[in-house]
């Protein structure tokens, strides 16, 4: 029952996210309350629709309902609840009933946080948000129903989740991931409302700005979660490969970046504003071109579950609907958008501009890169872009950002006495060369990239410390000067510096990591930056659902033994899988990392062993937690609400609906 | 006649972006030449037309009986095969979970100049099912097209 019953709940947010689609947006033009007062209503049935069809799904998995194909192919009545529950999204129908549900979250809170809007403009974005539940929703039951039948030979077991995904990291990598994606439709809405009205200013941007930051703190800590994720449980140690996977989200990542970025001028000077919508739109077709691209098969990778032409084919027409739409649009209405430019070269806003300049430069860098393989094999020219170009083309443009954002935020906006800033800048510039080259100079190998690493966190950390002290410069006491520091600020210094932790972990792991592959028998010791491995034992590890083989580790620093180390080799018994179980070790200065390749003889006791050293590997992530977590502090400033009260002067807000026609006649 | 001031300031910010694109293409044009990887198939490479001093990549199936390992480094040599020509390859790394004699591979490297394929990385996928597509597209172009059903 559950089965049909989630499946006509889908139908039933389908019909509502139609009407959402069409009634709302018909009355802005019609100017016809009624219409435009089903925008509400309507969006909280669609969300408790999609909410409820989702549990069907969720209490599916949980009694093993072994008759839904999804089910089938993805759960197994062994598998641990949690790991039931995390399999709902372990393959493309699932998680596509998760994405819709997430997007309808977000509609959701737009509808009970977005009261204070302009009525006409509340529908709007609503509707435009409507129109993109109904293309995903359609998406879900035409090409991916998660609800389809077995009947009447359903298994009597399942096939299990796929071993890698029964993970933490994974329950809840996706749903973050998808935070971000679609939380950029949100901006996305704003913006096409923008458009249709064809009046903006500096209002409709603060309005956007905490939910782009939402969006983009979620992003960001679901690619952090990724490449996390992939360090431990592919067994190859590394953090980022370049991957297009990776890439896929990557680039709403950097757009979106730059959007955050230029709404700050939009929402302080209302200035950029053409520009600011032009992001918003690229950040969400990135957001789509993502999707598109690891959901349709295109690409190869733990991500793909399935090739089915048909679900890439219709991606690509929504994808093309929705930037065909936008693109036309904006050609429409962006000649009426009227900016002013009136800033100096030494300004704020200037130095937000050079930072949307290279995040649309990284985005096309990694755009590109990832691309260009597809479209010359469209053309019979089969090639692959790997790690080395991306690192070839990265480093510049990142090195001159993180220059920059020492800078920028020191700044006024519109004009800044520049020879006022001289005196600290040169004073940490001094400091900072000093100490990064003190410390490469102590590690004993020098390394160009390590020095300029450590130099730009220093500078960004130290100008981010000096910016705190000027605000909290008048507080009288201790806790009146905490007190000084607005939660904007606060979680823009968090997330700056988190750019500087990550830098520090990216140069450090990149250049001073050790990485050994080895051929080691039992009773075998290697030397590797300073420890000791000596191969104990190897024994037999099996458990119900897998054949495995440990094969323990000593690890000595210097002469005292400081632990042993394990990794494992599992053979999945239903999915037929080999599962590399690393072994790690972590502080937050280093990672010892063992991974077992595979049996070199019949004994068992030789095997093939990656043995890696990886110095502030966790900086990496920590630097990403940082920015996620800043951007969360940022939205809980009190700029971003009460904006009512602030006595907006748009003519929206004063703009009296007319009488509903039908009442009049009646 | 002199340009306002305001005018000046925009024709150098248009000539400034301009510049800018340009160099940005340019930089992505020139490392994307630089550092793709065409793809060869063991045909292609045993006739002589790959390069020898640039990374390429090559894809096929491992040779049934070819797999050679070292007694004492992790140094395997293999036979990478489309079924009508052979291409040696030696790699010295760990060796991916799904690597099989018989079952299709993709590696990563450069061929030196007795013709052997020195991998830097190989690549079988994760799941047991699967082909490469540029193994299968190997395959066909040999003359020896894997029915993509029974895959």
């Amino acid at each position: 029952m559950h089965a049909e019953f989630g499946h006509y709940l889908l139908y039933l947010a389908l019909f509502l996210s139609i009407a959402l689609s069409v009634f709302p947006m018909l009355g802005t033009f019609t100017k016809q309350d009624v219409f435009v007062a089903t925008a509400k209503p309507l969006t909280i049935l669609l969300f408790f629709a999609m909410l409820a069809s989702y549990i069907c799904l969720a209490y599916a998995f949980l009694i093993d309902d072994f008759s839904i194909k999804y089910v089938a192919q993805h759960s197994n009545s062994l598998l641990p609840d949690r790991y039931k529950m995390s399999a709902v999204w372990g393959a493309h129908e699932g998680s596509l009933l998760l994405w819709v549900l997430i997007l309808s979250g977000w509609m959701f809170a737009v509808a009970f946080l977005g009261t204070n809007l302009p009525k006409l403009n509340y529908a709007r974005v609503l509707s435009v948000l409507g129109m993109i539940a109904f293309g995903f929703t359609s998406f879900l039951l035409f090409t991916s129903n998660p609800f389809e039948r077995t009947l009447p030979f359903f298994p009597i077991d399942g096939a299990d989740l796929n071993p890698l995904l029964q993970d933490f990291g994974l329950i809840i990598h996706p749903p973050l991931l998808y935070m971000g994606y679609v939380g950029f439709a949100v901006s996305f809405a704003f913006a096409i409302s923008a458009l249709i009205e064809g009046e903006w200013n500096a209002t409709w941007a603060r309005w956007t700005r905490p939910w782009t930051i939402a969006a983009w703190s979620s992003l960001t800590l679901g690619v952090m979660l990724g490449s996390w994720w992939a360090y431990y449980e592919l067994g190859w140690g590394g953090w980022w490969f370049w991957d297009p996977s990776e890439n896929a989200s990557l680039l709403p990542w950097l757009s979106g970046t730059a959007l955050m970025h230029s709404l700050a001028v939009t929402d302080k000077r209302d200035s950029f504003k053409g520009w600011t919508l032009a992001l918003s739109l690229t950040t969400f077709s990135l957001s789509l071109l993502g999707t598109f691209l690891i959901r349709s098969g295109v690409l190869t990778s733990v991500h793909s579950f399935a090739n089915d032409p048909e679900r890439g084919r219709y991606l690509l027409i929504f994808l093309a609907i929705v930037i065909g739409a936008s693109l036309l649009l904006f050609s429409f209405r962006a000649s009426k958008v009227k900016t002013k430019a009136d800033f100096s070269e030494t300004s704020k806003d200037m130095f937000l501009l050079m930072n949307n300049i290279l995040f649309i430069s990284l985005t096309f860098i990694v755009f590109f890169g990832t691309l260009y393989p597809m479209i010359a094999e469209a053309f019979g020219r089969k090639l692959s872009v790997g790690a080395p170009y991306f690192n070839m083309l990265f480093p510049y443009p990142v090195a001159i950002l993180a220059i920059l954002v020492g800078i920028g935020p020191l700044l006024n906006w519109k004009h800044h006495d520049f020879s006022k800033l001289k005196p600290i800048l040169l004073r940490v510039g001094i400091i900072s060369l000093v100490i990064s080259l003190l410390s490469v100079w102590l590690a004993g190998e020098f390394y160009g990239w390590v020095f300029v690493g450590l130099f730009l966190a220093l500078w960004i950390s130290l100008l981010h410390l000096y910016g705190l002290s000027k605000v909290t410069r008048n507080g009288k006491n201790w806790l009146d000067k905490v007190k000084k520091i607005k939660p904007a600020f606060l979680g823009m210094v968090i997330a700056h510096l988190g750019v500087g932790v990550m830098i520090v972990g990216i140069v450090i792991t990149s250049y001073y990591s050790v990485e050994k592959d080895l051929r080691m028998t039992v009773g075998d010791v290697q030397e590797i930056a300073g420890y000791r491995f000596e191969m104990m034992s190897s024994q037999d590890s099996s458990k119900e659902n897998y054949q495995g083989t440990m094969v323990t580790f000593k690890v000595f620093k210097g002469d005292e033994m400081i632990l042993t180390m394990s990794p494992e080799k599992r053979y999945y018994l239903a999915g037929k899988q080999l599962m590399t179980e690393a072994a790690i070790d972590y502080t937050l200065f280093r990672d010892l990392y063992l991974a077992l390749g595979e049996s070199l003889d019949a004994t068992g006791n030789t095997w093939s062993v990656r043995i890696y050293v990886k110095p502030f590997i966790r900086w990496i992530w920590l630097g990403a937690i940082f920015m996620g977590f800043g951007g969360l502090i940022s939205i809980t400033d009190k700029r971003y609400k009460n904006l009512k009260a602030k006595g907006l002067k748009d003519r929206d807000l004063k703009l009296e609906l007319k009488p509903n026609k039908i009442n009049e006649t009646a | 006649m002199a340009m306002k001031p305001h005018r000046k300031k925009r024709l150098l910010i248009i000539l400034g972006s301009v510049f800018g694109v340009a160099a940005i293409v340019g930089l992505v044009l020139y490392a994307s030449e630089q550092q793709m990887n065409l793809f060869y198939t063991p045909t292609e490479m045993a006739s002589g037309i790959a390069p020898t001093d640039r990374v390429l990549r090559i894809g096929g199936l491992v040779k049934e009986g070819s797999v050679k390992r070292s007694e004492s480094t992790l140094l395997t040599t293999f036979i990478v095969t489309d079924l009508a020509e052979d291409v040696t390859v030696t790699y010295d790394k760990i060796m991916p979970d799904l690597f099989r004699e018989g079952q299709g591979v993709v590696a990563m490297g450069k061929l030196n100049d007795q013709g052997v394929f020195v991998a830097s990385s190989v690549l079988a996928k994760h799941d047991e099912e699967y082909k490469a597509p540029e193994v299968l597209d190997a395959l066909e172009r040999a003359g020896h097209p894997v029915d993509k059903e029974s895959k």
